[in-house]
């Protein structure tokens, strides 16, 4: 690793950041710049890829190479930076709208092909920039300017769909809790592969509030469970809670009751290559169960953009042709001679 | 026993035709390449149902090569064809009016059963009454059964052992035209290496067809087409797919820059996508998308990155990267964009050629959105213009549509194969001074912008799709965005000093016709005005391969001429374009939608009606 020291100052740009006063935006861009800071990259190998919406802006605010691109095409753009140098260190942000919606069919494709970009999406539940329609991960009945009779429709859940597509990592963090963002990005940042980070962002203007039922400090502890690889999964207030597996269930238990003892609380194992209870935990949600945050997965599986590399690798060492002039006289060619005045075909 | 007939000709078309299944394609690549080998001139023409498999025996699934070769320059692959080789009654009906008067028509008389001219749609058991053929020379030949009776001894199935069947055709034309077998037992021995049997069968089969026009030599004409007489030089056969994929090679070696290929398949283009795949020795990174839109940004996003970045498709495909050009315009990164076009709208008729996209390649994006749009004019010129528009793109940043079509995607001819030293210099416009560094500061002669690459050190810098300023910061300001938009125009029209002045084929100081052409129908402009200053008509041809920029000498060219006809293979666009450029002088117009390039003749009667009025 390069030994390169920087602070968060190193990675502020000169633009003025120009969202909303009280936006969970910046507490994510201030984790995004402490972990990039600390991170040991020289910092010409960042690149910040972003689309269209609120947190696509995100790459003027960055003093790294950035690229706002159009609405949806972050992922695909980014896909074709990294398989271009993947020495790079590609970062995606992107919001529910601009992931799920209109760039639905790049995202399952950046996860499914497992390209080594770091994906962040800022999950509000709403169109701000737009100035308040539902998104794809609006709940059924949600109220909004394009729906004011309640949606008729079920949200996406994101780490649903990158597990569907396949996903080697999924994280879920909270714009608040700056330290827990930070800690997923590093863990994001270290896994190679395509590493999704889902943070539940609030939208002061369009969606104040929508994650207050899970963020309420005064039932945080109860609605939270903050897994970590070989961890146990307990929570609560007192460390009281825990989750078991029962009938191919998730279920909470409390410690001490019933004859539960901590000995029989699930172990988080986030290697797991078998997705189920990744998903179950995925699946989690109030007032059944508190909502799962952290690594929820991390598993090993091959990067395109290095197979790339190493595939062309490859054929080069048994290759016959190694230039264009090479390959131009390759095949089946023939002489023409004794025809010095011959034609050319250009005119007539 | 009858001496065979050898019949010297200077030029002649043979069209061979069979249902989609029978391997008609595989069987006039063979013969056209065979044909080139010898040192013919030829010309190719692929006509193929857009279905894979279409009910057997009918119309619809008729699919046909035709290859024109002779001793003298060949620009066409024939109006009609000399000789047809027909395996069903289907092929008959679909190719009776490609036949030229007095042809030769070979066909397997056991595939004119009862049933097959049913499934033709014949009403009567004779098909070329029906068809007015009757005037034809026809040589029946029981191709199916003879193919069986050949392979019996080899064990195999019937249906593999008719599958054979083209091969008997394919031997037997080589011997009306006295060309030798060796290069199509080389390439059966290569294709199918691990399956001997299949080797075995394809050659007995072959020669069998060759040996039964020696023997039946009472019946069939043998033809004699010289050699041509062209330039000195090493060649080789090319198709317009292969030439562009390699142009796009050769840009990459010339600049010192990796190729990468964004691409989703499609028909007629998907061959450039397949041809650059198989080139990883050369390093080429291919990326098959999800879609078409994906195609293009992970294009995009490799050019950010530093690559030789470039998308290929076809009409609908250009249309769904519309969105992304524009970023690519506004980001003002180098981007080639291939356009293999065909008939439109919509679905059209893929696996037809049409000149239909030039307006969707001009203007069909949203906002002041200029790019550079070249056009190549024959199979082996894709070469040329793959890399020039990869020189344009890099040295100028600036994304450039290159239009080819289908005619030319999968027609082939004979190429002079250049030498690498002989290419045109590119220099990528690589940032090398951080301190002077500003996104958006520009060369002050050619305006366009410096490149600098993640990965450069104190070169970090942002950019996007939105307005911005010299440094690449956002910008809503009115001026600003009045003079960017006038900057990015006059950046596309400055690319004229790349552009070679337009030339004249004919009189150079003017005359009575000019006839004004573009891209893929240069074959068949080139020889209409050819043959008709032959019978000693007053016609010129200016034939256009850049169309933004117009070539700087386009209206003193016009201006030399007292009438001038556009012809192309749309209902106007070129022309249209054409009087919004230069409105001082008045075009006539030759036009065809019809998925079928222009024929000499029907482009001659245009000519001589406006030479005649």
């Amino acid at each position: 690793m390069t030994d390169v020291k920087y602070t968060i100052k190193d990675f502020k740009s000169e633009n003025e950041v120009r969202w909303c006063a009280g936006c969970g935006d910046f507490a994510i861009i201030n984790a995004i710049q402490r972990t990039m800071a600390g991170m040991g990259i020289p910092k010409e190998k960042f690149a910040v890829i972003s689309g269209i919406g609120c947190s696509s802006r995100f790459p003027y605010y960055m003093n790294t190479f950035g690229f706002h691109t159009i609405h949806g095409r972050a992922a695909a753009i980014a896909s074709g930076v990294k398989a271009a140098n993947p020495d790079l260190s590609v970062w995606v942000m992107s919001g529910d709208g601009d992931s799920m919606a209109i760039g639905g069919n790049h995202f399952i494709h950046l996860i499914r092909r497992n390209i080594d970009v770091n994906m962040v999406v800022f999950n509000n539940r709403i169109y701000g920039l737009t100035k308040g329609q539902y998104s794809p991960t609006s709940d059924r009945g949600f109220v909004s300017k394009t729906s004011p009779f309640g949606t008729v429709e079920d949200p996406f859940v994101p780490g649903q769909l990158v597990l569907g597509a396949r996903g080697s990592f999924y994280a879920r963090s909270i714009d608040g809790n700056l330290k827990l963002s930070q800690s997923v990005f590093e863990k994001a940042a270290e896994h190679k592969g395509t590493s999704v980070v889902e943070v539940l962002q609030n939208c002061v203007i369009f969606n104040n509030g929508i994650h207050t039922a899970i963020t309420d400090p005064n039932h945080r502890a109860d609605r939270q469970l903050m897994l970590e690889h070989g961890k146990p999964m307990i929570f609560g207030a007192e460390n009281e809670k825990g989750l078991v597996f029962d009938n191919g269930k998730l279920k909470v238990v409390k410690i001490g009751e019933n004859g539960v003892t901590e000995a029989d609380i699930l172990v988080h194992d986030a290697t797991e290559v078998d997705p189920t209870l990744h998903l179950a935990l995925i699946n989690m949600a109030l007032p059944d169960f508190p909502v799962a945050f952290g690594v929820i997965r991390a598993v090993p599986a091959p990067v395109y953009d290095t197979e790339m590399e190493a595939q062309i690798k490859e054929v080069q060492q048994t290759r016959k042709v190694t230039c264009v002039d090479e390959l131009l006289n390759s095949g089946n060619t023939w002489e023409v001679t004794g025809n010095p005045n011959g034609s050319s075909k250009k005119c007539i | 026993m009858k001496e065979t007939k050898v019949i010297e000709l200077e030029e002649v078309a043979i069209r061979f035709s069979g249902d989609s299944g029978d391997g008609m394609q595989l069987t006039g690549t063979l013969f056209s390449d065979t044909t080139a080998l010898l040192g013919n001139d030829i010309s190719t023409f692929p006509d193929y149902p857009s279905e894979i498999r279409a009910p057997q025996g009918t119309v619809g699934g008729v699919s046909g090569f035709q290859v024109q070769f002779g001793q003298k320059q060949v620009n066409t692959p024939g109006d009609n064809a000399n000789v047809l080789v027909a395996m069903n009654p289907a092929a008959i009906k679909a190719n009776a009016r490609f036949l030229e008067p007095g042809g030769t028509i070979i066909y397997d008389s056991d595939s004119f059963t009862e049933k097959n001219l049913k499934k033709a749609n014949f009403a009567t058991d004779d098909p070329f009454a029906e068809c007015n053929l009757e005037d034809y020379f026809k040589i029946p030949v029981p191709i199916s059964s003879l193919t069986q009776e050949g392979l019996k001894d080899f064990g195999l199935d019937n249906k593999s052992v008719l599958r054979s069947k083209n091969m008997f055709a394919l031997g037997l034309v080589c011997w009306m035209f006295n060309r030798p077998l060796d290069y199509v037992e080389e390439f059966i021995k290569n294709k199918f290496k691990k399956k001997p049997v299949v080797v075995d069968s394809n050659i007995k089969v072959l020669h069998d067809g060759y040996n039964y026009g020696l023997t039946m030599q009472h019946m069939t004409p043998s033809y004699l087409v010289n050699p041509a007489e062209i330039e000195n030089g090493t060649y080789r056969n090319i198709n317009g797919n292969h030439a562009t994929a390699w142009g796009l090679l050769a840009a990459a070696e010339k600049s010192g820059l990796e190729l990468f290929l964004g691409s989703y398949p499609i028909t007629p283009a998907t061959d450039i996508l397949t041809a650059l795949s198989q080139r990883k020795d050369l390093g080429v990174k291919t990326f098959q998308a999800e879609d078409e839109i994906a195609g293009i940004c992970s294009a995009i996003g490799a050019s950010f990155a530093g690559d030789l970045a470039v998308t290929t498709t076809s009409g609908p495909g250009l249309a769904l990267k519309g969105e992304a050009i524009g970023l690519a315009v506004m980001a003002e990164l180098p981007l080639v964009i291939v356009n293999v076009q065909r008939g439109g709208p919509s679905t059209g008729l893929p696996t037809k050629t049409e000149q239909s996209d030039l307006m969707q390649a001009l203007y069909g994006r949203n906002g002041e959105s200029p790019v550079v749009v070249l056009a190549a004019s024959t199979p082996s010129d894709c070469f040329h213009y793959a890399y020039m528009s990869a020189k344009i793109a890099l040295e100028r940043m600036v994304p450039v549509i290159l239009l080819t079509d289908g005619f030319l995607g999968n027609g082939s001819e004979p190429w002079k194969i250049p030498s690498m030293a002989d290419m045109p210099s590119i220099t990528p416009r690589v940032a090398k001074d951080s301190e002077e560094f500003q996104a958006y500061k520009r060369d002050a002669a050619t305006l366009a912008r410096e490149w600098a690459i993640p990965g450069m050190a104190g070169f970090e810098h942002r950019i996007g799709g939105l307005e911005k300023n010299i440094t690449g910061t956002v910008s809503h300001d009115p001026e600003n965005h009045q003079v960017n938009s006038e900057i990015r125009e006059e950046k596309v029209q400055r690319v004229v000093d790349l552009v070679p002045e337009l030339e004249i084929c004919g009189d150079e100081d003017g005359g009575d016709v000019l006839v004004v052409s573009w891209g893929g129908t240069f074959g068949h402009t080139a020889s209409t005005v050819r043959e008709m200053r032959m019978a000693g008509k007053n016609v010129s041809l200016a034939h256009f391969n850049y169309i933004k920029p117009l070539p700087k000498n386009t209206k003193e060219v016009f201006s030399k001429f007292k009438k001038i006809i556009v012809c192309e293979l749309n209902l106007g666009q070129f022309v249209a374009y054409l009087r919004n450029e230069l409105p001082e002088f008045n075009y006539y117009q030759a036009n065809k939608v019809k998925g079928l390039p222009f024929t000499v003749s029907e482009l001659k009667e245009s000519i001589t009606k406006l030479l005649e009025d």
